[in-house]
């Protein structure tokens, strides 16, 4: 009886939700508003339940001595004190500010720096993967751009920055992108609707 | 209520009525799609996997079920279901990780519902189904160790991806193991390109459900995106042939 149910209260809630969205100034519209404001609170509830999931997970590996637990003890103990802190002071204390601005936007921006090399080096394995004529377009046209892009202490490279880089940009690339998102789109609506019929029921119902 | 409102109202009524009627439609022979390399190996690596005793390893990005994002999320998890069943009979259950707690809850929910579903119930754990961060990178650099760490030889990751999806393939890339990738963003989708023997761009994320033969549903929401594909490339062709004539 339970699985049933769930599944009519999540298809009559989307209906509502998908038919508030067409249908401004309507009262499908307002209780639209209202399921949604549900849905961001039970989001932030379930950010609570994520970080204890994250926490189970560590002390399940320190606990049964896995490879890198010691990684995972580091973690707990920055959680612990960043959460009870944030918790006694609130997160726009100074100390909590300085944590983010000092610890996570640096390794992330250091994060960031790693993936530009593993990108170069992506590029030039995909030359000895791969080496069909999209492969060749894929390169030479991340090479145009960049040198189109590049800051150079000369400025710009004639014609490849006034001509060439802006005519790839602004034709042949958002002419792709466009027909990416497109596709993107549609593949977006159908899985929708597929959830919305309750065909497909991500929500555990068998 | 404006004429842009009704159009599109028009249009997911339409596109419901034809998901339904193919979903219901009772043939004598399925249809057939073309070969998409990745997928035709995920099959080949999934029993590999499953006889060499390693695990499989689903990565389902980072989009809040809030966000644009969250069909990319949902079919993911729609794959991540019929994996779970195939892999029941293996000796390691298949992990997942992802960078949204609402969506590791739907993880853990889908893996229950699968083992309970093959009769394998006992098979679930709920660690299996983790957040392993909350930031782009913090995400990334959390589901790394689960890659390389846990005898994985199956990597997928399928979702809402940026930039971060680069250092997933390439620690997939550095551990030998099978890489199936694919993003609903353009960022990461060219880095996908860059990284993987067999990409899969735009709406080929959407068609894992059919390739990996999830149920009728899945094939009928793969027809209707084609359906609709034709008639968005007819309206577009049209209005530019109309535009070049002097009529729009």
């Amino acid at each position: 009886m339970r699985k049933p149910l769930a599944t009519a209260i999540a298809i009559a809630i989307g209906s509502i939700v998908l038919l508030g969205y067409f249908l401004p100034g309507t009262l499908l519209f307002k209780i639209r508003l209202e399921l949604v404001h549900w849905a961001v609170i039970l989001t932030g509830v379930a950010v609570l339940v994520g970080v204890f999931n994250l926490f189970s997970v560590h002390v399940e590996k320190i606990r049964n001595r896995q490879k890198g637990s010691v990684y995972s003890l580091f973690l707990i103990a920055s959680l612990l004190f960043s959460f009870l802190f944030g918790l006694a002071f609130g997160p726009d204390h100074v100390t909590i500010r300085l944590l983010f601005e000092a610890v996570v936007i640096p390794v992330e921006a250091s994060l960031m720096a790693i993936l530009a090399v593993t990108l170069i080096y992506a590029c030039i394995r995909l030359l000895r993967k791969r080496l069909d004529l999209m492969a060749v377009i894929f390169l030479a046209t991340a090479f145009l751009v960049l040198l189109g892009t590049a800051p150079f202490p000369f400025g710009e490279i004639p014609i490849l920055g006034s001509l060439i880089r802006p005519m790839i940009v602004n034709v042949p690339a958002v002419a792709g992108a466009r027909g990416i998102i497109l596709g993107v789109a549609l593949g977006t609506l159908t899985t929708g609707l597929r959830i919305l019929l309750g065909t497909d029921r991500p929500y555990g119902s068998n | 209520m404006n004429w842009v409102s009704i159009t599109g109202l028009i249009f997911v009524l339409l596109s419901t009525g034809i998901l339904v009627s193919l979903s219901l439609w009772k043939r004598k022979k399925p249809p057939t799609f073309r070969d998409i390399p990745a997928y035709t190996l995920l099959d080949k690596e999934i029993g590999l996997a499953i006889e060499d005793g390693s695990r499989v390893h689903s990565s389902l990005g980072r989009s809040s079920l809030l966000e644009h994002g969250s069909a990319a999320s949902f079919a993911a998890l729609g794959l991540l279901r019929r994996i779970s069943e195939l892999t029941s009979v293996s000796d390691q259950p298949p992990i997942a990780t992802s960078g949204d707690a609402a969506l590791a809850v739907l993880t853990q929910d889908v893996f229950q519902s699968a083992y309970q579903t093959s009769g394998a119930g006992e098979q679930y754990h709920p660690s299996t189904g983790r957040v392993t961060g909350l930031t782009p990178f913090s995400y990334a650099a959390g589901s790394l160790p689960a890659m390389r760490d846990e005898n994985v030889s199956v990597n997928i990751l399928l979702g809402s991806f940026g930039v971060e999806a680069g250092l997933l393939t390439d620690t997939a890339e550095r551990e030998n193991s099978f890489i199936l990738a694919a993003a609903d963003g353009l960022p990461a989708q060219a880095i996908l390109y860059a990284s993987l023997q067999d990409p899969l761009i735009g709406e080929e994320l959407y068609a894992a459900g059919a390739y990996v033969q999830a149920g009728q549903p899945h094939t009928a929401s793969l027809q209707v995106q084609d359906i609709l594909r034709w008639v968005f490339v007819v309206l577009i062709m049209g209005g530019a042939v109309l535009r070049l004539i002097g009529l729009l």
